[in-house]
C-alpha cells in the first residue's frame, strides 16, 4: 500500500472514530462535577480505616493491592522479554571496546559534568529511598522512589564512566534486586492469607496515621515495589546501553 | 470551558494516531503511541476532578476536607508503568528490527510484508 493510500483510508476510518470519540466523551459528566461513588467513599475512610495519609499509595498497596500484583508482574514480565529480545545474536560478541566503554565519547562528558555525576549519586539514591518509605503519608511510593532509585547509578553513566556504573550497579544485583522484591511483594499478600485468612488483607499494626512505620503493611509492600522497579529500570537500562556500547558484529 | 481536558485528550488520541500512520521512523512510531497513551492519562483525571477539590493527601489538610477521586488516580500511575514497559519492549524490538534490516523504516521491513 502506498502512503498516500493509507492516509486516505486513515482519514476515512478517523473521521468514523472522531465522531465516536466526541460523543463518547460528551457523554461523561462535565469536567468538576464528579460522580462517582468509590471515590468519595476512599476519601471518607482512608485516613480512619487504613491509617494512611497518602490516598493514592493506599489504594495502590492495600485496598488495591491485588492489582498492583499483577502490574508488578507486566514490569516484571516486560523486563524479561527486554532481556530476551536483546540477547546475544549469532556473530555477535559482547566485548567492550576498553577505550570507548571507559570513556565513550557520545556523552561529551567534561569534568564539570563528572563532578556533578559524583554528587547526585548520593543525593539521588537519599532522595528515592525517602520517597519510597514515606509513600503512605506523602505523594510517592515504590514505583515513583524505584524510578528515582534507578536513576542514580544512571548518573554515573551520564558522567561518562559506563564501566563503573556496572560497578556500581553490576547485573547479578539488580537482576537479584528485581526478581527478590516481585517475591516479596507477592509474599506480602500471602501475608494476609496466612495471618488473617485473606490475601492481601493487611496483617500488620497500623500504628498511628502520619508517622513513619504506619498503616501497616503498605511501607513493606512499597519497600519490595521500589527494589523491584530499580532492578527493572537498571536491568533495561543496562540492556539497551549494552547494545550501544558493548555488542559488536552480528549478522545482517 | 468545561470540556477542555477531554477535547485536549481527544486531539492528544487522534493526533497519536496520525503519528503512527504516517510514520516512516520506527522510534517515531512508538513515541505517537506514547501520546496516545497520555490522552488516557487526561480522560481518567478529568473524570475524577471535582471543583475546588484537593488533592487526596491527607497528611496537612483536615479529613473531612472535600478531594479529588483518589481511584482515577492510582489508575493513572498504572497507566503509567504499562506505558513504560511497552514502550521499552517496543524500542527494543525497533534495536533488532534496525540490526536485521539495517534501516528503521518501517516500509523496509520486507519479511513482515512478503
Amino acid at each position: 500500500m502506498t502512503p498516500k493510500a493509507r492516509l486516505i483510508l486513515f482519514g476515512m476510518a478517523v473521521a468514523a472514530f472522531g465522531f465516536v470519540l466526541v460523543d463518547g466523551l460528551a457523554g461523561l459528566p462535565a469536567f468538576g462535577h464528579y460522580h462517582g461513588v468509590y471515590g468519595r467513599v476512599i476519601d471518607g475512610i482512608g485516613v480512619t480505616e487504613r491509617h494512611a495519609t497518602d490516598l493514592v499509595t493506599a489504594l495502590n498497596f492495600d485496598i488495591r493491592g491485588f492489582d498492583t500484583l499483577g502490574e508488578e508482574f507486566i514490569l516484571f514480565g516486560s523486563v524479561l522479554g527486554v532481556v530476551l529480545i536483546l540477547r546475544e545474536l549469532r556473530g555477535e560478541s559482547e566485548h567492550p571496546n576498553r577505550h570507548e566503554a571507559d570513556e565513550h565519547t557520545f556523552a561529551g562528558a567534561s569534568e564539570a559534568l563528572r563532578a556533578l555525576g559524583l554528587v547526585l549519586v548520593p543525593a539521588l539514591v537519599a532522595l528515592g529511598v525517602y520517597i519510597v518509605v514515606h509513600g503512605q503519608i506523602t505523594p510517592g511510593g515504590g514505583f515513583q522512589g524505584g524510578v528515582i532509585l534507578a536513576a542514580g547509578p544512571f548518573a554515573v553513566f551520564l558522567a561518562g564512566r559506563y564501566l563503573r556504573m556496572k560497578l556500581l550497579a553490576p547485573h547479578t544485583l539488580v537482576e537479584l534486586g528485581d526478581a527478590v522484591g516481585a517475591a516479596g511483594y507477592a509474599l506480602v499478600g500471602l501475608g494476609g492469607l496466612v495471618f488473617v485468612g485473606v490475601f492481601f488483607k493487611n496483617f500488620l499494626p497500623l500504628g498511628i496515621a502520619g508517622h513513619l512505620l504506619s498503616a501497616g503493611q503498605m511501607d513493606v509492600a512499597s519497600v519490595a515495589v521500589g527494589l523491584e522497579v530499580s532492578g527493572a529500570f537498571l536491568v533495561a537500562f543496562s540492556e539497551f546501553l549494552d547494545q550501544a556500547i558493548a555488542v559488536k558484529g552480528g549478522s545482517q | 470551558m468545561s470540556f477542555l481536558p477531554f477535547a485536549v485528550a481527544a486531539w492528544l488520541f487522534l493526533a497519536g494516531l496520525y503519528g503512527v500512520v504516517s510514520s516512516r521512523n520506527l522510534i517515531r512510531t512508538i513515541l505517537s503511541l506514547t501520546i496516545i497513551q497520555s490522552a488516557t492519562y487526561l480522560v481518567l483525571l478529568g473524570v475524577g476532578y471535582s471543583n475546588r477539590a484537593q488533592a487526596p493527601i491527607f497528611a496537612d489538610i483536615p479529613q473531612t476536607a472535600k478531594a479529588v477521586d483518589p481511584v482515577v488516580q492510582v489508575l493513572v500511575l498504572t497507566d503509567i508503568v504499562i506505558e513504560a514497559t511497552v514502550t521499552a519492549l517496543l524500542l527494543a524490538m525497533a534495536v533488532q528490527a534496525h540490526k536485521r534490516f539495517g534501516s528503521l523504516d518501517p516500509n523496509d521491513l520486507r519479511a513482515l510484508r512478503d
